[in-house]
């Protein structure tokens, strides 16, 4: 049977009450994204700083949401920042593969053969990490929206600042 | 005890577990479950009485016409209203609402003129004004909430000033909060105004009369009260509905059609383009009957008796941790209990509760300029319907403590 304890891994809590990277940046240079969940009213802002050289070198989340829409914020904030803008992108390609499980493959041993995904992208160097804990969200498919807000909100603020 | 005990066991959706739980269900402010009654009745038609209606001159066909027609009645009578000619079906309450603003509003209305709505609306009494304010021009005014969840009606003669239309909700979706929509009528008509009232969450839990409400406009939805999802009604007095242009066109709402144009059919038909849902309609029927054999009496008295029990014992188990908004009182509310839970977000209190097969809504509830006002982003939500009892409002008070099991830090 699928319990909260797979949804509210203690590290998804941590995050939820000690967000890394709370509160706001100059704009600009910071380029200021707004997300919503039209669902349950939840709001990520995404403050999102680019160096010349194409780094990440500075983020910041603004907004309020339920406790997975935040810790994903958060956790998403502590793996892009100081990266570069490309492996930002792998990583949301990642996340995103993570949380797109179609129900009939939900209710395995939890492994990623199990889930019968491959996290493309991710290199030696870049795992996933803490992020790995929200993998818990895909059997819990409503909630999966809450966990990708702030990483949508991501990749428009990222193809906002390539149009610019 | 006002309605039956055994009353549970006429809904077959509610005999069912979750997560090991028997379900639990307290989101009928969304949508009710459906007593067998009514399932089966929409069976029968399909099984004995289907053909469409208004068309055929043979038996069968005489016999579905009927069946829509009937419904009609049934409703008409449930409301008190004047004649079933009267009584528009309609998809839903919101259709209903944007039949009124497409229709009436759009006839009678111009740049400048005014609307008074609010600030506890569902989303399906603003948008369609929000929309006649892009495309003409109209002004939308808003009658602000107090602080303990009724209207603040200090400014309202300013408020109706030259206003064409007053249109507020019966009981809120959010608060619960009961309108005093007999002399808000009043206040609208010595204005000079019309009175629309949104009563979705009203028909379904007290007894309704649009005669003695004063109302000129009334819509509700099927689908929250035992009815299935698919069916919805605007009331309107005869003479406004004779009066205003149809809304959608095609076949059905029309007597005449020729090369040059048509001439639109009586009411209520006009406002009834194409094949309407039947069935829906019969199951309308069945579902105010279920109703009035329970007694809309009993059935609010009992609502009133749970949600009494309720905020009792919530505050009781949870008062350091909880707030509940909308009226204290209990008469002066339906069984809508909006929660918040400490800081824990709404949508994690309802999958806490989910786990416990207790079905509760999380999140803005179709009225964001009110949750502006809650200065909330979302609440929790458990509401109340015939068949829940005590021992469902205590296995949610318990439940709550597991809440803390989780997110106390
Ligand atoms: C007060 C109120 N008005 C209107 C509606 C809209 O009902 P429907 O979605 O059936 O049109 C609802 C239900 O969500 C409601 O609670």
């Amino acid at each position: 049977m699928i319990g909260l304890e797979d949804l509210y891994r203690e590290i998804i809590l941590d995050h939820y009450r000690t967000p890394r990277n709370r509160g706001e940046l100059e704009t600009p240079p910071a380029r200021r994204v707004e997300g919503f969940n039209p669902l349950c009213g939840d709001e990520i802002i995404v403050y999102l700083q680019v160096d010349d050289s194409g780094v990440i070198d500075d983020v910041a989340i603004g907004g309020q949401g339920c406790s997975i829409s935040q810790s994903s914020a958060s956790m998403m904030s502590v793996a892009i920042k100081g990266r570069t803008v490309e492996d930002a992108r792998r990583l949301i390609a990642a996340f995103k593969g993570l949380m797109s499980i179609h129900e009939t493959e939900i209710g395995g041993d939890g492994s990623e053969a199990a889930l019968g995904i491959e996290l493309e992208g991710t290199t030696e160097d870049m795992k996933l990490g803490d992020l790995e804990a929200l993998r818990g969200v895909v059997k819990f498919p409503i909630r999966i929206k809450c966990a990708t807000l702030s990483w949508n909100t991501l990749a428009q603020a990222l193809d906002e600042a390539a149009a610019a | 005890m006002t309605l039956p005990a055994a009353i549970k066991s006429d809904f077959p959706l509610l005999d069912q577990r979750f997560h090991g739980h028997q379900l639990v269900y307290l989101d009928s402010a969304n949508t009710s479950q459906k007593p067998q009654v009514v399932i089966d009745a929409m069976a029968d038609y399909y099984e004995n009485a289907n053909a469409n209606v208004h068309r055929g001159s043979y038996e069968l066909a005489v016999r579905a016409t009927a069946a829509l027609e009937g419904a009609r009645a049934k409703v008409a009578s449930f409301i008190n209203a004047r004649s079933s000619a009267e009584i528009v079906f309609t998809k839903n309450a919101t259709e209903s609402m944007n039949l009124l603003a497409r229709s009436w509003a759009e006839a009678n209305l111009s740049a400048g003129d005014a609307v008074v709505i609010s600030e506890m609306e569902h989303h399906a009494n603003i948008v369609p004004w929000h929309m006649l304010r892009a495309e003409k021009g109209i002004e939308l005014r808003w009658i602000p909430i107090d602080g303990s969840g009724h209207l603040d009606l200090s400014d309202l003669d300013r408020l109706l000033d030259g206003a064409k239309l007053l249109s507020v909700t019966a009981m809120s979706n959010v608060l619960g909060t009961l309108n005093p929509i007999a002399q808000l009528s009043e206040r609208a008509h010595a204005a000079g105004a019309l009175m629309a009232v949104d009563a979705s969450q009203y028909v379904p839990h007290v007894p309704t009369d649009v005669q003695a409400l004063g109302a000129d406009f009334l819509v509700f939805t099927g689908h929250k009260m035992l009815a299935p999802m698919g069916i919805g009604v605007l009331w309107a007095r005869a003479e406004l509905l004779d009066a205003m242009p149809p809304f959608l066109g095609g076949g059905e709402m029309i007597l005449n059609v020729t090369k040059d144009g048509f001439t639109a059919n009586e009411i209520p038909w006009k406002f009834e383009a194409g094949t309407p849902m039947v069935a829906e309609a019969v199951g309308l029927g069945r579902a105010i009957d279920y109703l009035s054999d329970l007694g809309m009496d009993n059935v609010r008295r009992h609502e009133v008796e749970l949600t009494a029990y309720a905020l009792r014992t919530l505050t009781e188990r949870h008062g350091d941790k909880i707030t509940i908004h909308g009226p204290t009182e209990p008469a002066e509310r339906g069984g809508v209990m909006s929660f918040i839970y400490g800081d824990v977000h709404p949508h994690d209190v309802a999958q806490v509760l989910d786990q416990s097969g207790i079905a509760v809504r999380a999140g803005h509830h179709c009225a964001k300029p009110l949750m502006d006002v809650l200065n909330a982003n979302a609440t929790s939500r458990a509401s109340l319907y015939v068949y829940n009892d005590k021992s469902d409002l205590d296995k949610l008070v318990d439940a709550l403590s597991a809440v803390d099991d989780i997110f106390s830090f």
